[in-house]
């Protein structure tokens, strides 16, 4: 099984050279500490920066330099500003070529929910129906059940959406899992986790090929 | 030279009434119109509705204006780490429109170049189109959002010329362009004021023909949110 570190480390496999990224909070944040050194990437934050680097050294934080989730930021050579509505133009215009991101559910068809739980306070939606509306590939980061122990990757979702059939990959503590007709189909599956673990955990139809991999990270 | 200068945020504020709506730029607290919004709270101003990406904290930004309840109505795309402001939403005091980043963007900018409405993927099979027109493109379902319509706009610029020129500084640009010519007035404040001349045409990010007022800030505090740093080697 894989904690927040190892989901992170095997979505950066998924980062391919030349790809402009964006990442959610949470576990996705991470996963800029663990891609190819030797692959060009550029990660944009969709408050308005493209070139994000590491968190700065401490004493040199500048209030005008902060990524999606408010934290303080540096630039990498080869970064640019711009306002929030050529933001989500690069967004809507599939520029760029890869989202990762988090949720509470995602159900067999794409779907994805995680904004919103009713009967509790709402914070809003943020950039993530755009990201999830426009991007030509979304990578879900997620735990595979939720902390009751209940499987968030289901036949449909119970949550208010945050977009329809969007999702195409995902990577849980338990496994890889790609959307293909109507089916989480089992791509590969955590160091020490049986593909019983795996049904287990998982309400929506699971399709398991004859050989199933374990994950290298 | 079309001087937009005016001499101090009171006389940069003047026509602000009840019952308002009001465009803010800024992202969290970064970039946000520091010096409209303490006088905002001078003019005890209320029943407005604020368009904005975030909603402060409880004791900067846009939480100032909600401890003295002078909003009625907030549209926003994420608004965390605010207590009273839940505490308000929970009550039922406060309205709040809640809208996907992009589209609250590109409702501005709609507004500032004279679009009606444009279609979007964002929200699409959501709650977010509730009741609101769809239409496919090329095989892909879109929904139709509408301009914004607002009286005032309050934006933040790192610099400014007396003919409303504005530069921006990192990512306190943000939403401030997009909200620049989306209100019947638009009101730059500015970290520097300068003569007009003093500022390179080429590096003007926002020209002064969207901004009505302009005026030297002061006593910016520039809080950060979240601070995030990585130890020396």
């Amino acid at each position: 099984m894989l904690d927040k570190i190892g989901i992170a480390k095997r979505i950066a496999q998924e980062v391919k050279d030349k790809y402009y990224v964006n990442l959610g909070i949470g576990i996705p944040t991470l996963v800029a500490n663990y891609v190819n050194p030797s692959i060009e990437v550029e990660f944009q934050s969709e408050n308005g920066v493209l070139g994000m680097g590491p968190f700065p050294f401490e004493g040199e934080e500048d209030p005008d330099l902060i990524n999606a989730g408010k934290q303080t930021i540096t630039t990498l050579a080869g970064a640019s500003f711009f306002d929030s509505a050529m933001s989500f133009g690069m967004i809507r215009g599939r520029h760029v070529h890869l989202t990762i991101l988090g949720a509470m559910e995602v159900a067999q068809n794409g779907d994805i929910a995680n904004w919103k739980i009713p009967g509790k306070m709402v914070k809003g939606m943020g950039g993530a129906m755009d990201l999830v509306a426009s991007a030509e590939n979304i990578i879900v980061a997620m735990m595979h059940t939720n902390k009751h122990g209940d499987s968030k990757l289901l036949k449909s979702c119970t949550l208010p959406l945050t977009g329809v059939g969007c999702v195409k990959k995902i990577v849980t503590n338990l496994a890889v899992l790609e959307i293909v007709d109507d089916s989480f189909l089992l791509l590969e599956k955590a160091p020490g986790v049986s593909i019983d673990d795996i049904r287990n955990a998982t309400e929506g139809n699971l399709t398991v090929p004859d050989i199933v991999p374990d994950m290298t990270v | 030279m079309i001087s937009k200068k005016v001499k101090d945020v009171k006389e940069a504020l003047i026509g602000v009434k009840d019952g308002m709506t009001l465009m803010l730029g800024g992202f969290g607290l970064c970039g946000i119109p520091e010096n409209a919004i303490g006088e905002l709270v001078q003019l005890g101003v209320n029943n407005l509705t604020c368009i904005s990406n975030n909603a402060g904290v409880d004791d900067f930004g846009l939480g100032l204006l909600l401890q003295g309840r002078q909003i009625k109505k907030m549209i926003s795309s994420y608004v965390g780490e605010n207590d009273e402001f839940e505490r308000q939403m929970l009550s039922g005091e406060l309205e709040v429109e809640l809208t996907p980043q992009g589209t609250l963007a590109e409702k501005c900018r709609a507004a500032q170049t004279g679009f009606p409405a444009f279609y979007t993927p964002a929200g699409y099979g959501t709650e977010v189109a509730d009741g609101k027109e769809t239409r496919e493109f090329n095989g892909k379902m879109y929904v139709l959002e509408e301009a914004f319509k607002a009286d005032f706009s309050f934006v933040k610029a790192w610099k400014g010329d007396e003919a409303g020129n504005l530069i921006f500084k990192g990512t306190a640009r943000n939403f401030n362009p997009c909200m620049c010519g989306a209100a019947r007035i638009t009101i730059a404040e500015v970290e520097e004021l300068l003569p007009a001349g003093s500022l390179d045409p080429n590096d003007i990010h926002v020209p002064g023909i969207f901004i009505q007022r302009i005026f030297q800030g002061t006593n910016y505090e520039k809080r950060i949110e979240q601070r995030t740093v990585r130890p020396k080697e």
